[in-house]
């Protein structure tokens, strides 16, 4: 209550006076009012993040001997040895393969199910939909060991075993919550009006959904896909559960690698290097629209 | 928003139903029926009873774990929700800044998990590793492999690395739907800085906080992956986590009906604990809703 | 298709069978006269019907756990002691 009287206060004085010092202002408004040394921090966090990083590509231009030899901080005979083992080795690029394909699906499936699901969550009321929405998050909540033994029986039982749809589907159980949140922000977010006039109209349910409703919130899509691909990509536990070889993804083969042929540093770096880069195209994509999806939705 | 009584919306509901029930109800019912029995391999069940779970919530393991998980936990959330404010505070409002500092920042949290392990082994190891090498250059004696102290420093800062920018996005998301109206007024009327951040930028970033505090803290309480990369849950058990002890226990061992036993627990606790987040969530909409009417 | 890996026992079966059973009935009670009777109890926030039958089934599992780890294996004194709890949150919640 306290602050709303004086949020209220502040919006009082503010409209009484408008006209004041534009530069101060917009110096503030950068800054969030922080002092001049304020770009000095995220500059610090973001060398903190990437320095980790850094190390690993430095890593995968260097020979097995130089990474083992004295520290240098850039490859003194830069190799590409390391990528080549990579793309001519089946079982390496293979890896790369199947992850892409159980992301892929597992983000189709996810959003195509979240999106009507959560546009009955955003624009009725019906019998048990708070305990259904509750319950929806708590599966997003739920630590995959606990179902990653059942999990391997469930898809034995199937005859799912190291098959693309099972890690896909498995990975619905976080996505599929996760997705009907997000896309569930978003669609509250558009005055129900818009519904009503496309009702009145003519349009058909379906028709409406895709012609005018799902425009509207196209940027929700693209940030709830964001997360499946998200979420999926960087799971391992249970995609390593489900998988033996033909889908194994590229996570559980570098683990793998490291245990057997004597720990191929170079190799492991370069497999490393080349899982972060298809997240970082994602995140070019979606870049202007990540802050309010990180809030899913609601700020 | 008001919203109209529809039972036909169930229909839209169903594939969501179908999909969840069948990767989370058929398996958690599995687990149940594993922690009341014992078995020695090829489907072959005897009725334990609550053998398991008395078993468990007597054993000093579990609560060891649970005990280092929790404290994990802690000690993540203290640093990673300042830390992220005061980030997303300073973090550039408009101008080529803003897309550069989100990509770089948003990175850690695209790389999947084992690999994130793998970067910090590598990164921390004495012999290859900068991070180890700079230490033992300024004369600190540090080994992630045999010390605690320092495997639990390193599973710490490698979880700040990896997902402090999540508290950052969220509380920037926040932030940045402040109306400049608001910095203008309290310029005018002279507040301190402080004042701008309690009674302006805490409040707008509330709930977002709210949803940062939940999705960390149930991440962490479930951290598998990282650590067990890292440091394999040693040296001894020092960084063996909740998770960490279910996979040894389940699939190590082949002690399901222990194992069963402990992910019921494990489950319990967390589902107290998300419904107590989302009821407070929820509430906390409600009342701000009310306000949003009133003023 | 066989179902044999899901291990299924008697107790467990009718364990399931009496949280569905609660659910159904739960549905039909919120069929019958929607809304879900709300109210502001002891917890000093609104709860629906639904809300306390969560409340009680998930108290009722930390009293068994409780009473597992701290006084013995017999459970049934946890039982009938979840069950008072369960009509107090009904009651009071």
């Amino acid at each position: 209550m306290a602050d709303l009287t004086a949020r209220d206060s502040f919006a009082g004085t503010a409209a009484a006076s408008s006209a004041s010092d534009d530069a101060t202002m917009r110096r503030m408004r950068r800054r969030g009012g922080a002092s001049r040394l304020g770009w000095l921090i995220p500059t610090l966090y973001i060398l903190f993040l990437m320095l980790p990083i850094y190390w690993l590509v430095n890593m995968s231009f260097k020979t097995n001997a130089e990474i083992l030899g004295p520290i240098t901080f850039l490859p003194a005979e830069p190799t590409l040895r390391n990528y080549a083992v990579i793309f001519t080795d089946p079982s390496w690029y293979k890896g790369y393969i199947n992850s892409i394909i159980y992301v892929v699906m597992n983000t189709v499936i996810s959003v195509a199910v979240a999106l009507p699901a959560a546009y009955a969550f955003s624009r009725y009321r019906f019998l048990g939909d708070k305990h259904l929405f509750f319950w929806l998050l708590t599966n997003r909540m739920a630590p995959p060991a606990v179902f990653a033994l059942p999990f391997f029986q469930l898809y034995s039982a199937f005859g799912l075993i190291d098959t693309h749809i099972a890690v896909a589907l498995a990975h619905c159980l976080f996505n599929v919550p996760l997705a009907v949140w997000i896309l569930e922000g978003f669609m509250s977010g558009v005055p129900k009006e818009i519904d009503e006039t496309a009702y009145i109209d003519g349009y058909s349910f379906p028709r409406f959904f895709v012609k005018i409703f799902m425009p509207l919130i196209a940027s929700g899509i693209g940030v709830a896909a964001f997360f499946c691909f998200m979420f999926s990509w960087v799971e391992l536990l249970i995609a390593r559960t489900l998988t033996t070889t033909d889908a194994k993804p590229i996570a559980a083969i570098m683990t793998r690698t490291v245990s057997a042929s004597g720990l191929d540093w170079g190799v492991l770096a370069a497999a490393g290097v080349l899982t972060i880069i298809p997240g970082a195209l994602v995140i070019w994509f979606v870049r202007n629209y990540i802050a309010k999806g990180f809030a899913l939705g609601r700020v | 928003m008001n919203k109209t009584w529809n039972n036909k919306a169930w229909f839209m509901v169903l594939p969501v139903l179908f999909l969840v029930a069948i990767s989370a109800i058929i398996p958690l019912m599995t687990v149940v029926n594993y922690s009341v029995q014992d078995t020695f391999g090829n489907n072959e069940f005897f009725w334990a009873g609550a053998e398991w779970f008395e078993e468990m919530l007597t054993s000093d393991r579990f609560w060891a774990a649970m005990g280092r998980n929790l404290l994990f936990s802690g000690i993540v959330l203290l640093i990673e929700i300042p830390l992220g404010i005061l980030i997303a505070l300073n973090m550039p409002k408009s101008g080529w800044g803003v897309p550069v500092c989100l990509v770089l920042m948003a990175l850690p949290l695209l790389i999947p998990w084992n690999v994130v392990g793998t970067i910090w082994q590598v990164f921390g190891r004495v012999d290859i590793g900068l991070l180890g090498y700079a230490l033992r250059e300024v004369g600190v004696d540090y080994n992630y492999v045999s010390d605690p102290f320092d495997a639990w420093v390193t599973v710490i800062v490698m979880d700040v690395w990896h997902w402090t920018s999540l508290v950052v996005l969220l509380c920037y998301a926040g932030l940045v739907s402040i109306p400049d109206a608001y910095y203008q007024a309290a310029k005018i009327d002279g507040a301190s800085r402080w004042a701008v951040f309690r009674y302006i930028q805490l409040p707008k970033m509330n709930r977002v906080l709210l949803i940062a505090v939940l999705l960390r803290f149930m991440d962490s309480f479930m951290i598998y992956t990282e650590p067990f990369v890292v440091t394999g849950g040693g040296p001894g058990n020092s960084t063996t986590f909740l998770s960490i002890d279910l996979v040894k226990m389940a699939v190590g061992q082949f002690d399901i009906g222990p194992a069963a036993a402990m992910s019921i627990i494990y489950f319990l606790i967390i589902l107290l604990l998300s419904w107590v987040f989302y009821t407070v969530m929820t509430n906390y909409d409600a009342a701000s809703d009310g306000e949003r009417r009133d003023g | 298709m066989d179902l044999s890996w899901m291990a299924w026992t008697l107790p467990t079966a009718i364990f399931f069978g009496t949280i569905l059973l609660l659910l159904v009935s739960m549905a039909v009670w919120e069929y019958v006269s929607p809304g879900g009777n709300p109210r502001v109890g002891v917890l000093r926030f609104e709860t629906t019907r639904g809300d306390r039958l969560f409340v009680s089934l998930l108290g009722s599992a930390f009293i068994h756990l409780a009473w597992l780890g701290l006084v013995g294996p017999n459970l049934w004194w946890a039982l009938a002691l979840s069950v008072v709890y369960a009509i107090g949150v009904f009651r009071f919640v």
